[in-house]
C-alpha cells in the first residue's frame, strides 16, 4: 500500500520525537521507491550515510539483486530530511565508476611516472608497514604524519596516535574553517558547529560574506536556506561576483574584494550609534561593549564607502535592516574562510555583529547546542608523543592540523624531519595552495602511503596505494548529529565491497597490526565495534541499521529562555566583544581595519568557489556529475574582456605573479563579476591520466595560488591573495 | 479523473541540478540525454543584475502537437490522468514529435531508437508517489499535483500566486506552470 505524503511526515516526526519505530523493512523504506522486481529479483532498501561531500546525509539504497539501482534520501535523516542532492543522487557513480583503483599497487618507476605493479593485499600491507617501522626507528615515529579527510578520519587517527605521531594535516582546517573556528572560540567560546547551527529557516534577515551556499550544497543548510526565501526573509549578498545567492538576494553588495570588514565595522558603529543593537543582551551576556563602541567611532558609512566600492545610503539602509529585524537576523559564519590572511579577524568582526543583534541563541539566528546525554564508549589512552606536533606552525591560536605546517617542516626538516605520509581521503596537490610546494615535500619523503578511492592526483605520487571501497560498501563512525537535537546515524555496507577494494577501517586496522599497535583496535570487524558503541550509548543496534538514523527525545533547546541561559566558555564567562585572549597574545582585541594589496591595471584577482555537482576534485570523473559540469570556465567581467578582444568561449591561459600558467581554460564573458577579479570554480585540471574523464580538462586553481597569507591568528591560509593577469591560448 | 500538473516556483529554486540526477537515475535516461534540466539566466548589467532558474520539461500538453505529429499513435495523450505519453513498441523513431515539440523535452534513446521524454513519472504517479525529481527537489521548488483536486497543493499554489507558462503563443496549453517568475518569458 502507498504510503502518502502526510504519513511520511507522521513516521519522520515519531522518529524525531525518538519514539520507536516499529515498522518492518519493507514498510519503512519501500514507499520511497518504486520498483516493482521481477519474480526472481532480490529488492533490499538499506540505510546508509552520504559521503560525496562531508555532510554525510542520510540515505537509503535500493539494492535489487546485489546493485545499487537507486539512492534516496532518508527522510528520518536531519541532514537529507528525504533528499539528496545532486552528488547524493550521483552516489552510484563513485560506486560504478570503472576508473576505481581496483587493487593494491606498489610503485616500480620514478615517484610520479604513473608506473605500478599490482600487488596482493598482504604484500602492500608489509611494504608499507616496514617502511614506516624504519622510518620510526631511524627518526621517532614523529617523522610520519597523517593526512586525512571523510569517513576514514576516525580510523585514521587512531593509527596515528597509537603509532606516537601528533602530526596531522587536515585541510578541511587550514584551507577551510579555521578562521571561524578559533574566532567564534575566542569570541563565544565554542564554534558554531558542522553543520552550523544557523537558524535560517526561522531568520527574517540573512547576510552572506562571499558565500558559496547554493553553489556549494550543503544539504540540510540550503533546504533551510530556500525556506528562507519560501517565506521572503531579506536576503543580504555581499560577495565581489554575483552568485547563485546573490541572484537570490534582496541586495547584492558587490564589495571590493578585501575590504569586508570595512562594511562590517561601519555597520556595527551605525548599529551602535543609532541604538539598533538589543541592549538588554548586550548588558546581561557581552564583555567590552564600550571598548568596542569607542573603536568603531572611526568607521563612518562615507569612509566605508570609499573602502568597499558600495554607496554610502545601502551601506546605512541595510545596517538599519539588520537592527530592524533584530535578533532574527542569521549573519552567516561562512565556512569557507581563508581568503585574505586576516580572516580571524574578519570572522571575529560577524561574530560580533551577531552579539550585539543579540542572535546567539536567538530564534531565526544561531541556536544552542543539544543536550548531550550520550554516555558514549570509553575512549582510548594514546602514547603521549616525546616531541610536539609541528602542525600548528607558529600561530597562536591555531590547532595542531595546519597541511601547510606538515608541508614545510617536510621541505626544511626543522625542527625534525618529516619522512612520510600516510594520505587518506584528501587530495593534496588540489585541496593546498601552490602544488608545486607539495610536490617537492613529497619529493623529500622516503615514503607515501595513499589510501583512496580514486586515482587522484596525489595518489599517483604515493610508493604504495591502497584502494578504498565507497562509503556504499563499508562501516564507518556512528555519524552524531548535533542539529537542533542529537541524533546518531549509522553507515553500514549497501553492497560487498568491488575488485579488491577494503574498507579504511580493515586498511587501518591491518596496519596497524603490522606496525605492532593490533591493541589499538580491539575488534574483528567495525560492526562489532559499532554494536559496543551502541550498547554504552543506549541505543538498540538493530533498530539503528533498519532506520538509519535514530533521534534523542528532548534534547533540544534551541533558543534562550529563562531557564535555559546560555554558558559562555571564555575567560570572561561571556559574549567577549573585546577579546582578552587576543589582547594577552598581542592581537587586537577589538578588530581593526587594515587595507590589503590591491592589484595593479592588468592584473585581476583570483576567487574560486563551488559547483553545486561537485565535491572539491573527488568527484569531477563520476560520469552522473561529468555530463552537467565537464570543466571550470573563467570568469572575467564582460567590460574588461571587449576591451581586452576577448570572446565568450575563447581559449585563455593565466600567469601569476610568480609567472606560473594555468593549463588552458574557457572564458565565461559575465556582468556577473567585478572587473578587478576573475572567478573559477575549483577542482579541476586533473594530470592523473587513469581518471579518463577528468583527465586534462579545465584549469586547476590552486597552481596559481603560489602566495598565501598564513593568518597568525589561526594559521588559516589566506588563498584570495593571488593576482593573475589573461593571455590568449 | 485526475489531470496532474506541475508548478515550479521559481524564487524557491537554487540551481542544484539534484532533480536532473535523480530522474536520469529514476528513468535510465541514457548519457549526455536529459528529460529535464535547468536553466541558469541573467539580465541586466554590472551591477544590476537580475537572475533566473527555470527547470523545464514536458509540458504535458492539452494540446500536444508530438501526439499529432506521431504517425504511428506510439505519442499520446492518456485521458485519464491528463499525461503525454508513449508507447515504446509502436515507436519508429521518425523524430516528428522531436520536430514538432516547441519546447525541446524529446530525445531519441540511443540505445533503443525510440523517442523518450519525462513521463511525469508516471510508475511513480501510479504507486501513489510523487515523480522522482519532485521527491528529491532540494528548494521544494517542484510541486506535483492533481489540478481536479481543488485541495491540492497545485490547486491552492495556482489560486494564490499568477503563474505563467512557457511559450503560451505556441498554443500548445501546458500543465506546467511557473510563480514567482522573475524574467520575461
Ligand atoms: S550534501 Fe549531497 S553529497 Fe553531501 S552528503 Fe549530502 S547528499 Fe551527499
Ligand atoms: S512539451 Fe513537447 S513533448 Fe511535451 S506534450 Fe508538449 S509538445 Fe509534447
Ligand atoms: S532540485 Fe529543486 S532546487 Fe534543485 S535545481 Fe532542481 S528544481 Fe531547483
Amino acid at each position: 500500500m502507498p504510503i502518502s505524503r502526510r504519513d511520511f511526515l507522521k513516521y519522520t516526526s515519531m522518529a524525531a520525537a525518538g519514539t520507536a519505530v516499529s515498522l518492518s523493512d519493507a514498510e519503512l523504506f519501500s514507499h520511497l521507491f518504486a520498483i516493482s522486481p521481477e519474480p526472481h529479483e532480490d529488492v533490499n532498501y538499506i540505510p546508509t550515510y552520504c559521503e560525496v561531500c562531508f555532510w554525510n546525509c542520510g540515505a537509503v539504497a535500493a539494492v535489487v539483486n546485489g546493485k545499487v539501482k537507486k539512492l534516496e534520501g532518508n527522510p528520518y535523516d536531519p541532514r537529507s530530511r528525504g533528499k539528496l542532492c545532486a552528488r547524493g543522487n550521483a552516489g552510484v557513480g563513485e560506486l560504478y565508476d570503472e576508473d576505481r583503483l581496483k587493487h593494491p599497487m606498489i610503485r616500480t618507476g620514478e615517484r610520479g611516472d604513473g608506473k605500478y605493479r599490482e600487488a596482493s593485499w598482504d604484500e602492500a600491507l608489509n611494504y608499507a608497514a616496514e617502511k614506516m617501522t624504519k622510518i620510526k626507528n631511524e627518526y621517532g615515529p614523529e617523522s610520519v604524519a597523517f593526512m586525512m579527510h571523510g569517513g576514514i578520519t576516525t580510523h585514521l587517527m587512531n593509527l596515528g596516535k597509537a603509532f606516537g605521531s601528533p602530526n596531522f594535516g587536515f585541510p578541511s582546517y587550514g584551507q577551510c574553517r579555521a578562521a571561524r573556528m578559533v574566532a567564534y572560540d575566542l569570541t563565544y567560546g565554542a564554534d558554531v558547529g558542522s553543520p552550523e547551527r544557523v537558524d535560517m529557516a526561522n531568520s527574517r534577515v540573512i547576510v552572506f560574506f562571499g558565500t558559496h551556499l547554493g553553489e556549494n550544497m550543503h544539504n540540510s543548510q540550503v533546504q533551510d536556506f530556500t525556506e528562507a526565501l519560501g517565506s521572503r526573509a531579506k536576503i543580504i549578498v555581499v560577495d565581489p561576483r554575483f552568485s547563485t545567492a546573490a541572484g537570490k538576494a534582496d541586495h547584492w553588495l558587490p564589495i571590493r574584494p578585501g575590504a569586508d570588514m570595512a562594511l562590517m565595522l561601519a555597520w556595527i558603529n551605525i548599529i551602535i550609534s543609532e541604538g539598533l543593537y538589543d541592549r538588554e543582551y548586550v548588558d546581561k551576556y557581552t564583555a567590552g561593549f564600550d571598548e568596542l563602541k569607542e573603536s568603531v567611532k572611526e568607521y563612518t558609512p562615507e569612509w566605508a564607502s570609499k573602502e568597499t566600492d558600495l554607496p554610502a545610503d545601502i551601506i546605512v539602509e541595510t545596517a538599519r535592516e539588520l537592527g530592524r529585524y533584530a535578533p532574527s537576523v542569521c549573519v552567516h559564519p561562512g565556512r569557507f574562510t581563508a581568503w585574505h590572511g586576516n580572516d580571524t579577524q574578519r570572522e571575529r568582526c560577524i561574530a560580533i555583529l551577531g552579539a550585539i543583534l543579540g542572535t546567539w541563541g536567538r530564534e531565526g539566528g544561531i541556536y544552542l547546542p543539544t543536550k548531550a546525554p550520550l554516555a558514549g564508549a570509553a575512549g582510548m589512552s594514546y602514547p603521549v608523543p616525546s616531541r610536539a606536533s609541528i602542525a600548528k606552525g607558529p600561530h597562536a591560536f591555531a590547532q595542531p592540523q595546519l597541511m601547510q605546517a606538515v608541508r614545510r617542516t617536510t621541505i626544511t626538516a626543522d625542527p625534525y624531519p618529516i619522512k612520510a605520509w600516510v594520505v587518506a581521503g584528501t587530495n593534496i596537490l588540489r585541496a593546498v595552495p601552490n602544488p608545486a610546494k607539495s610536490i617537492e615535500a613529497i619529493m623529500k619523503l622516503d615514503l607515501l602511503i595513499a589510501i583512496d578511492i580514486r586515482p587522484l592526483d596525489t595518489a599517483m605520487m604515493a610508493d604504495v596505494i591502497l584502494p578504498e571501497c565507497t562509503y556504499l560498501e563499508r562501516h564507518d563512525a556512528l555519524k552524531i548529529d548535533r542539529g537542533v537535537s542529537l541524533s546518531v546515524g549509522i553507515r553500514q555496507p549497501v553492497v560487498e565491497p568491488l575488485y579488491k577494494s577494503k574498507a579504511g577501517w580493515w586498511i587501518c586496522k591491518e596496519l596497524g597490526n603490522r606496525l605492532g599497535v593490533g591493541g589499538y583496535f580491539p575488534y574483528e570487524t567495525y560492526e562489532d565495534h559499532i554494536k559496543k558503541e551502541c550498547a554504552a550509548m543506549n541505543i538498540d543496534y538493530d533498530e539503528l541499521t533498519r532506520v538509519g538514523t535514530k533521534f534523542y527525545p528532548g534534547t533540544d533547546n534551541p533558543y534562550i529562555t529563562n531557564e535555559n541561559q546560555p554558558v559562555f566558555k571564555t575567560p570572561s564567562g561571556k559574549i567577549e566583544l573585546y577579546s582578552s585572549r587576543l589582547a594577552e597574545q598581542g592581537f587586537a582585541p577589538i578588530p581593526k581595519y587594515n587595507r590589503i594589496e590591491q592589484p595593479e591595471k592588468g592584473w585581476f584577482r583570483l576567487l574560486s568557489g563551488r559547483s553545486p555537482v561537485h565535491s572539491f576534485s573527488r568527484t569531477a570523473n563520476n560520469q552522473k556529475l561529468f555530463e552537467l559540469f565537464e570543466e571550470n570556465v573563467l570568469w572575467i567581467n564582460a567590460k574588461v574582456a571587449f576591451s581586452m578582444g576577448i570572446r565568450d568561449g575563447q581559449n585563455i591561459i593565466l600567469v601569476n605573479q610568480d609567472n606560473i600558467m594555468s593549463e588552458i581554460i574557457k572564458a565565461k564573458v559575465t556582468q556577473r563579476i567585478r572587473n578587478d577579479c576573475v572567478y573559477m570554480v575549483h577542482g579541476f585540471g586533473a594530470k592523473s591520466r587513469l581518471l579518463s574523464r577528468a583527465y586534462g580538462r579545465g584549469a586547476d586553481d590552486s597552481r596559481l595560488m603560489t602566495r598565501f597569507i598564513a593568518d597568525p591568528i589561526s594559521g588559516s591560509t589566506g588563498m584570495r591573495v593571488n593576482f593573475v593577469r589573461i593571455e590568449k591560448a | 479523473m485526475s489531470k496532474y500538473v506541475m508548478v515550479i516556483d521559481q524564487r524557491r529554486c537554487i540551481g542544484c541540478m539534484a532533480c536532473i540526477v535523480a530522474c536520469k537515475a529514476e528513468n535510465d535516461v541514457p548519457e549526455e540525454h536529459f528529460r529535464t534540466r535547468v536553466i541558469q539566466e541573467v539580465e541586466g548589467e554590472f551591477p544590476k543584475l537580475r537572475m533566473e532558474l527555470r527547470s523545464e520539461l514536458c509540458n504535458h500538453c492539452d494540446n500536444p502537437p508530438c501526439v499529432y505529429n506521431c504517425p504511428t499513435g506510439a505519442s499520446y495523450k492518456d485521458k485519464e490522468n491528463g499525461m503525454v505519453l508513449l508507447k515504446k513498441n509502436r515507436c519508429v523513431g521518425c523524430k516528428a514529435c522531436i520536430a514538432s515539440c516547441p519546447y525541446d523535452a524529446r530525445y531519441i534513446d540511443p540505445r533503443h531508437g525510440y523517442a523518450d521524454k519525462c513521463t511525469f513519472c508516471s510508475h511513480r504517479v501510479a504507486k501513489g508517489k510523487e515523480p522522482a525529481c519532485v521527491q528529491t527537489c532540494i528548494g521544494r521548488s517542484r510541486i506535483f499535483g492533481d489540478i481536479e483536486d481543488p485541495e491540492s497543493e497545485v490547486s491552492l499554489l495556482l489560486r494564490e500566486h499568477h503563474h505563467e507558462v512557457l511559450k503560451p503563443a505556441a498554443g500548445t496549453e501546458p500543465n506546467v506552470y511557473y510563480i514567482n517568475r522573475i524574467l520575461k518569458g
